[in-house]
């Protein structure tokens, strides 16, 4: 119960929101406050009272829903999910306030189509059903679309239209693999969508589902479904376009969740329930072997180098987060307990350190109306508040011991090096590079003399810093003290590893 | 069972012999009408489909527990299959009824002879979705034909409208003269004009080897020709988009909605209960050619929509691509294919119709069916924009709409036969499909008008029907009852 009106409230508050009169626009913007403020009001609950030492599904509801297909509406976390839900319930409010001012055209619309992105989000993270599972995949799409395509910067018209095209494109993919999955699984009547059933099912010697080459093919259809959505090299064009063009609030859930979306079906699907598929492409021998592991690498190596290149801030941090989500492939190709909890502890970190990053990208952007990183200089002096809090998430995101990007890349890489020596070797140039342009563009951004232009750029305000704060005090936190999160999947983590090699 | 004679039959025909009878009185009333403005006989003619909706119902009723009644000495069928229909049918002609009170693009001196039209191409399909025999089948056919080509031509003053016409029959007349040839060899064939009887007679024939599998596939062709024409199939789809964008907007969504319908009545019986027995399928491969024909109709059609510039041809390019992905359901005919062919229909009924709707309203404000008229709809009239959203998504099949269930079902029991490649082709033609739904949803959304325009104001009457398809295209894929609804009237269908 507690779960479902997690998800459905901002639901509600789409509608709510939608019945307010067009001009009353600070009520509307308290009103979708209090939406997204209620679910992380449920998700502080929920993590004071989520089990830690169990492996299995915790607030677990199971109705039927189309009875016709034994589709059901089946919702439940587990360490696996829990993370992210409360990642998406805390970046909920943070991104209403990131949109408080700097939305000028429309705001009733905006934050009616924001809080059904949000359930679209929440639900995603708590299906175990996965037609629901693939309906909550869809339903972020369409508002994804509009919030991008209408709210966006020059070119968002094209930038909109790239990232539905390309994500509808895995999707359909991820589509057919589902329905071959829920044929295969049972005789005509007793097929199933249940997440759960399925695993078992997967796991089962004899039973279709178990064959090697059914799995090869289905792993390929999710994870390309998925690779579109991390987004996973060749298929990440789409993602500096969209960012640059999305509103600050916009790329704050872009990079904080949706691209988790993707790594979390990569777990939640291909490696819990097909773990044979995943053999094939990650045990180091024959042809594929290696071949997640190369994605990742490319992923990190590629993603840094592109941010190195870049003068537009905004296209620096994108580039940096196809970078980072590099790391998370690596762990999870690694398949053992280092490697998976690392990579699942930076999903957790990167969305919380990508959101400070976009936040201070808008922050600037609000002041100074560009992005052009040579284009600024000796801000520090100017705004040494806002600095210092740009230095922690510079420092945070390239990995300096104490702050919690580096040990969720510190654990990928450490199960990664146990697996494949030679391209965890290779991927460590990716966190060499990212020093190089964070610590690069600090000194471009915020050393050296003051460019006049700026010389009556105000400091940052305090509905920013309200907006910083947590991410920054969960940056540290989460440096000193990981357990904090891994207590949270441990169980979970230690039981699919058992999946995984139990075959 | 034995066929009713034809005096006992009436009894079972009330819902035809209600649609000839207002026909007529529409004509009748009409010239006692001294106000050509007045509406009577369209209200008329929607108390006529209500009449004949309680009939159909009461038929139904009639029907008890058997599963099918003969009718007529065995030329047409009363069944749930053809009840589904009617039902469906009856839907599309209320709402055209509807639509064409609110269009002002229709002459208001040839009123009377409009809805009379109207009612005349709701009998013939009603027709065409229970017809078990060749002779019906065909008449029925050229009913809805001719009926259609008058309709298609009845915007006098505009010439498209003239041409279209012209193009229609045209190609109406090529495909029903080919089809009449392929009947005309079955019955060589068989000597018989029943659909039952003639499956039987081909695999008796076929299995004693009295006549090649290549005349019964030739024969199949034939009869693919006609009912590819109704459908609009590649490779007789030509016709479709001009007579589209020249037939006058309410008939256009009729045309693509209802004729596509009954089409698929026709097929379905046709395909199911004359050559759907294994004997016949195993020596005659007809099914990769209906695979191929599915398609290539959603390819052309998906990338044929792509460049167009007026939403009414981009709407009627896209009605081809549904129908390709229709065709899909009946490779194969399994049951699970049929059912999921009925659900789509249903489906698409309300999203198609309530996107031709929103044409229709825009046609009326702006006086264009180009997508520039669209630009800034959504400031304009935030509720229309957003119904047509709803609608666009819903026919490039995005969840939560039903367009999505209905594809999904479709893919499935695709999937379930190992067409693997024909699912991902036409997965891939959802991709193409986005791609010019967006640009509607897109001039709504994303650009601004020109020049400053004031809100268009819309009627409560508008929002009330606009509503009537927005809600179903909403909730349809979350109501178990439209899958059992369909699943029932497949289960129904005797082979026999």
């Amino acid at each position: 119960m507690l779960l479902s009106l997690m998800i459905f409230i901002p639901l509600l508050g789409m509608i709510t929101v939608l019945l307010l009169p067009r001009e009353s626009e600070e009520l509307v913007k308290r009103v979708a406050l209090l939406f997204t403020l209620i679910p992380l009001a449920l998700a502080v609950a929920l993590f004071v009272s989520y089990d830690r030492s169990i492996a299995g599904t915790q607030y677990v509801v199971n109705v039927p829903w189309i009875e016709a297909f034994n589709i059901q509406y089946h919702i439940g976390i587990d360490g696996l999910s829990v993370t992210l839900l409360l990642l998406t319930a805390l970046l909920g409010p943070i991104c209403v306030i990131a949109s408080w001012r700097n939305i000028e055209k429309g705001i009733k619309a905006y934050m009616a189509l924001f809080l059904l992105l949000e359930t679209g989000m929440l639900g995603f993270f708590a299906a175990l059903d996965l037609f629901l599972f693939y309906v909550f995949f869809e339903l972020t799409l369409l508002p994804m679309y509009f919030l991008i395509g209408v709210w966006g910067g020059p070119r968002r018209e094209y930038a909109a239209i790239k990232f539905f095209l390309y994500t509808l494109f895995g999707s359909v993919l991820m589509l057919v693999a589902m329905i071959a999955v829920y044929l295969n699984s049972g005789a005509s009547g007793a097929r199933t969508f249940d997440i759960p059933t399925l695993i078992t099912l997967a796991a089962t010697e004899g039973h279709a589902l178990n064959d090697l080459n059914f799995q090869i093919w289905v792993f390929l259809g999710f994870f390309i479904g998925f690779a579109v959505k991390v987004p996973i090299f060749p298929f990440h064009t789409w993602l500096p376009d969209a960012h640059v063009e999305a509103p600050t609030a916009i790329s704050v859930i872009l990079a904080g969740i949706l691209l988790k979306m993707g790594t979390y079906g990569l777990v939640r699907v291909n490696m819990a329930m097909f773990p044979q598929g995943m053999d094939f492409f990650c045990n180091g021998t024959g042809t594929w072997g290696n071949s997640l592991a190369i994605l990742g690498f490319i992923n990190i190596v590629y993603g840094s180098f592109c941010a190195l290149a870049q003068t537009d801030f905004k296209k620096l941090v994108a580039y940096s987060s196809i970078g980072h989500m590099g790391f998370v492939i690596l762990g999870l190709a690694a398949r053992n307990t280092e490697g998976v909890t690392g990579a699942l502890l930076q999903m957790f970190n990167h969305g919380v350190i990508s959101g400070m990053l976009f936040l201070l990208v808008g922050v600037l952007y609000d002041r100074a109306h560009h992005r052009e990183i040579n284009g600024f200089g000796g801000l520090g002096a100017k705004m040494p508040i806002y600095t210092g809090i740009t230095t922690l998430a510079f420092m945070a995101s390239l990995g300096l011991p104490g702050l919690s990007g580096f040990v969720g890349e510190a654990l990928s890489l450490l199960g990664a090096y146990d697996k494949f020596k030679m391209l965890t070797i290779l991927s460590t140039i990716g966190i060499v590079v990212g020093a190089a342009y964070f610590l690069w563009t600090l000194q471009r951004v915020f050393l050296g003399t003051l460019n006049p232009k700026y010389e009556a750029l105000p400091e940052i305000n305090g509905r920013e810093i309200l907006t910083l704060a947590p991410l920054g005090i969960l940056t540290i936190v989460l440096g000193i003290w990981p357990n904090f999160a891994i207590d949270m999947f441990r169980e979970s983590v230690t039981n699919l590893i058992s999946v995984l090699e139990a075959i | 069972m034995q066929p009713l004679s034809n005096i006992e039959s009436l009894l079972y025909f009330s819902p035809e012999l209600l649609l000839v009878i207002f026909a007529v009185a529409v004509i009748l009333v009409d010239l006692g009408v001294k106000n050509r403005e007045s509406a009577t006989v369209a209200y008329l003619s929607l108390i006529g489909v209500g009449c004949v909706f309680v009939a159909v119902l009461l038929t139904h009723g009639q029907l008890g527990d058997k599963d099918s009644i003969s009718l007529f000495l065995g030329m047409i069928r009363l069944d749930a299959f053809s009840i589904f229909f009617k039902i469906l049918l009856l839907l599309a002609t209320a709402a055209t009824i509807l639509f064409s009170l609110r269009s002002e693009e229709l002459d208001a001196r040839l009123k009377g002879e409009y809805y009379a039209l109207l009612l005349a191409i709701t009998l013939g399909m009603f027709l065409m979705a229970s017809s078990t025999n060749l002779l019906m089948i065909f008449i029925s056919l050229e009913t809805v034909s001719l009926t259609s080509y008058i309709l298609a031509g009845f915007l006098t003053h505009n010439p498209r409208s003239s041409e279209a016409a012209f193009k229609y029959i045209t190609y109406g007349a090529v495909a029903s003269g080919t089809m009449l040839f392929g009947l005309s060899l079955l019955f060589g064939m068989t000597g018989t004009g029943d659909l039952g009887q003639i499956s039987t007679a081909l695999t008796e024939l076929l299995a004693s080897g009295e006549i090649y599998s290549l005349t019964v596939l030739i024969a199949i062709i034939f009869v693919l020709a006609g009912v590819g024409y109704k459908i609009a199939s590649v490779p007789f789809h030509m016709w479709s988009p001009d007579v589209y964008e020249g037939a006058p907007i309410p008939i256009t969504a009729f045309l693509s909605v209802a004729s596509k319908s009954a089409g698929f009545a026709l097929f379905i019986r046709f395909f199911y209960s004359g050559f759907g027995s294994s004997e016949v399928m195993q020596s005659v491969d007809w099914t990769l050619m209906l695979a191929i024909v599915s398609a290539l109709t959603m390819t052309v059609g998906n990338l044929a929509a792509l460049p167009q510039q007026n939403v009414k041809r981009l709407l009627a390019y896209s009605s081809i691509a549904h129908g390709g992905y229709l065709l899909m359901g009946g490779v194969l005919l399994t049951s699970e294919g049929i059912g999921a062919i009925l659900f789509y229909l249903v489906v698409y009924l309300f999203m198609n119709l309530g996107a031709f709707y929103v044409v229709v309203l825009i046609a009326n404000e702006e006086g264009s069916e180009m997508v520039e008229g669209y630009r800034g709809l959504a400031s304009r009239a935030p509720l229309v924009a957003g119904a047509m959203a709803i609608f666009l998504f819903s026919l490039t099949g995005i969840p939560p709409f039903a367009g999505f269930f209905g594809k999904w079902l479709l893919f499935a029991a695709v999937l379930e036969q190992g067409y693997y490649w024909l699912a991902f082709v036409g997965l891939l033609n959802s991709v193409v499909s986005l791609y010019y739904y967006a640009r509607i949803v897109k001039a709504m959304y994303l650009e601004s008008a020109d020049e400053e325009t004031t809100p268009a104001s819309f009627s409560t009457g508008t929002f009330a029907l606009l509503s009537v398809f927005v809600i179903p295209t909403i909730l349809i894929g979350f109501i178990n009852i439209f899958y059992t609804f369909s699943n029932i009237s497949v289960s129904v269908i005797p082979m026999q």
